[in-house]
């Protein structure tokens, strides 16, 4: 058996979370956390670590020149970097929405990458 | 002259959701001067995810959170003057302003909302030997470039202090293919939250060296380097441990001052330990009429935490206006033995609610007690496993407790060993 500690990133509290995990890496308890996000963060991240990604991508025709965008949810942290490649290829024409679909199912992860502002 | 009951300074998170809150009220009469070219603050370029958990239940980037409240506002008749710079509120409220549409703009009030928010230690601040290169920020300014203008500020880059935004860069420089060669800071500790040192440094191996600092930096027109050095307890650079680091570019996130210019020029009392004004439960300053909310009344960590105090203000100034707002003798409260203040830093004998005290401490506390007392009366003692000077901490005091203490009563928030 073994020990993990983590800060749970899931939100700005930070809660120190403790895990067990058995020879398999297979969980065995989660303790510290606060709330259900905590105890759901701690499994995920010892077995398949995910993280938000936030950026923004080209747009036309608007007043900024870029407009911010993230992931609909978490993806795998290993692919942060490839994501970013994709996202960084895109351009979008004005108008853009917040929630608009910017890249839909990114890398297969079934992730869509959405509009996080209004670009008029 | 033009009258209106309420004028809002600043249409960032604090101002929108204190105009919200008092219009929710009855104050209809609202107006809300904002100097940037849109409502939203510096939610704008805060791009990242983290906000909202608390007060929408969901996580979501600056920009959207900010939108839930524009699209509220909208839906008002609150009136909204953008690209308007305050330049004065007198001592009868009477707020002076200019723009290019209106010219200058005079409005008696009676009540304002000042929520003008903070800036960012700059440079100059510091006095860290070298010249005026180019390539030497706030981490702010070069979250502007980078999430609004699409502008990628430099390709290696040194962090100098811990606060959220250097973070917060630093994953974002790195993300964009920038390689971020080390974060210092002065102090033994972090002045950001927990996780983002893990979600920021620790996923992208970007390393962290606490009691270090820039001492020099290189470069004429360009920044080619900085020199670092670990620094003693007092703070001071230990000569021999100095280290050259090549790099374009250097972030500064050390810190925020609340941007009271406008409150000092009132002749608003501000605390000295959070440079914000010195109010009471409400947020209302010494000034009748005159509340404070956000981060020009003390600096915030969680923008959720500045809706809430927010709606604190724009409540006040609804109660203020309609003449509902009870005055009796002050209680006062203290932050001791590492609690660096209190916020608010008084409570009207007469108020109508429980209080919550916001606070933070002076440095990393482990296994204590916190305990808040009047006099040698303890009103209450709660165990606490953490507490950190990069998180803001808040304790709970009941209205019948208030009701209770004798006026001109201290209220005393101080740490014990557990």
């Amino acid at each position: 058996m073994t020990k993990r500690d983590l800060i749970c990133v899931s939100c700005p509290i930070g809660c120190a979370i403790t895990v067990e995990l058995d020879d398999n890496n297979e969980v065995i308890s989660v303790t510290g956390n606060t709330c259900p996000r905590g105890d759901k963060y701690a499994r995920q991240e010892c077995t398949h670590p995910e993280r938000m990604l936030t950026s923004t991508v080209k747009v036309e025709g608007a007043k900024l020149p870029v407009v911010p965008v993230k992931s609909a949810s978490p993806i795998p942290k290993e692919m942060l970097f490839d994501c970013m490649e994709e996202i960084n290829k895109v351009s979008l024409t004005a108008p853009v929405r917040i929630g608009d679909k910017v890249i839909e199912n990114i890398l297969g992860t079934g992730v869509d990458i959405v509009a996080t502002n209004n670009a008029l | 002259m033009r009258e209106c009951d309420l004028v809002v300074i600043g249409g960032g998170p604090a101002g929108m959701a204190a105009a919200l809150k008092a219009y929710e009220e009855g104050i209809k009469d609202i107006l809300i001067l904002e100097r940037a070219e849109t409502l939203g603050g510096i939610l704008e370029q805060c791009i990242h995810t983290g906000f909202g958990l608390h007060y929408f239940g969901e996580e979501l980037s600056g920009p959207e959170y900010a939108d839930r409240f524009i699209e509220e506002i909208y839906k008002t008749d609150i009136d909204i003057r953008v690209d308007t710079m305050v330049l004065n509120v007198s001592a009868d409220n009477v707020v002076t302003a200019c723009n290019n549409f209106d010219g200058l703009l005079q409005i008696k009030a009676k009540a304002v909302v000042l929520a003008m928010g903070c800036r960012e230690r700059p440079r100059g601040a510091l006095s860290i030997a070298g010249c005026r290169a180019s390539g030497i920020m706030t981490a702010g300014t070069a979250q502007k470039y980078v999430n609004l203008d699409g502008y990628m500020p430099g390709h290696e880059v040194v962090i100098l202090g811990s606060g959220d935004i250097g973070l917060i860069m630093a994953r974002r420089m790195t993300l964009e293919g920038a390689k971020v060669k080390a974060v210092c800071e002065l102090m033994p500790y972090s002045g950001g939250l927990t996780r983002n040192i893990v979600q920021c440094l620790e996923d992208f191996g970007i390393p962290l060296r606490l009691s270090c600092t820039v001492v020099k930096t290189h470069g004429k027109d360009r920044l080619e380097g900085v020199t670092v050095a670990n620094v003693d307890k007092n703070l001071k650079p230990i000569l021999g441990t100095e280290e050259y680091i090549p790099c374009d570019t250097l972030m500064l996130s050390v810190g925020l001052i609340p941007e009271n210019e406008l409150s000092k020029n009132s002749g608003i009392d501000l605390d000295p330990v959070t440079n914000g004004p010195v109010v009471d439960e409400y947020r209302e300053t010494v000034r009748k009429g005159v509340f404070a909310c956000g981060n020009v009344l003390q600096v915030h960590d969680l923008v959720d935490y500045v809706t809430e105090e927010s709606q604190i203000a724009g409540e006040g100034a609804a109660k203020f206006i309609k003449g509902e707002k009870e005055y009796g003798g002050y209680i006062s409260t203290k932050g001791e033995n590492g609690v660096r203040y209190i916020v608010p830093q008084r409570i009207n004998k007469a108020t109508d609610k429980d209080v919550k005290l916001y606070f933070r401490v002076g440095k990393v506390f482990r296994n204590v007690k916190l305990v808040v007392k009047c006099g040698d009366e303890i009103i209450s003692s709660k165990k606490k496993n953490k507490m950190t000077p990069g998180e803001m901490e808040y304790v709970p005091i009941k209205l019948e407790t208030i009701k209770a203490l004798p006026e001109n009563g201290v209220i005393t928030v101080t740490i014990e060993e557990a």
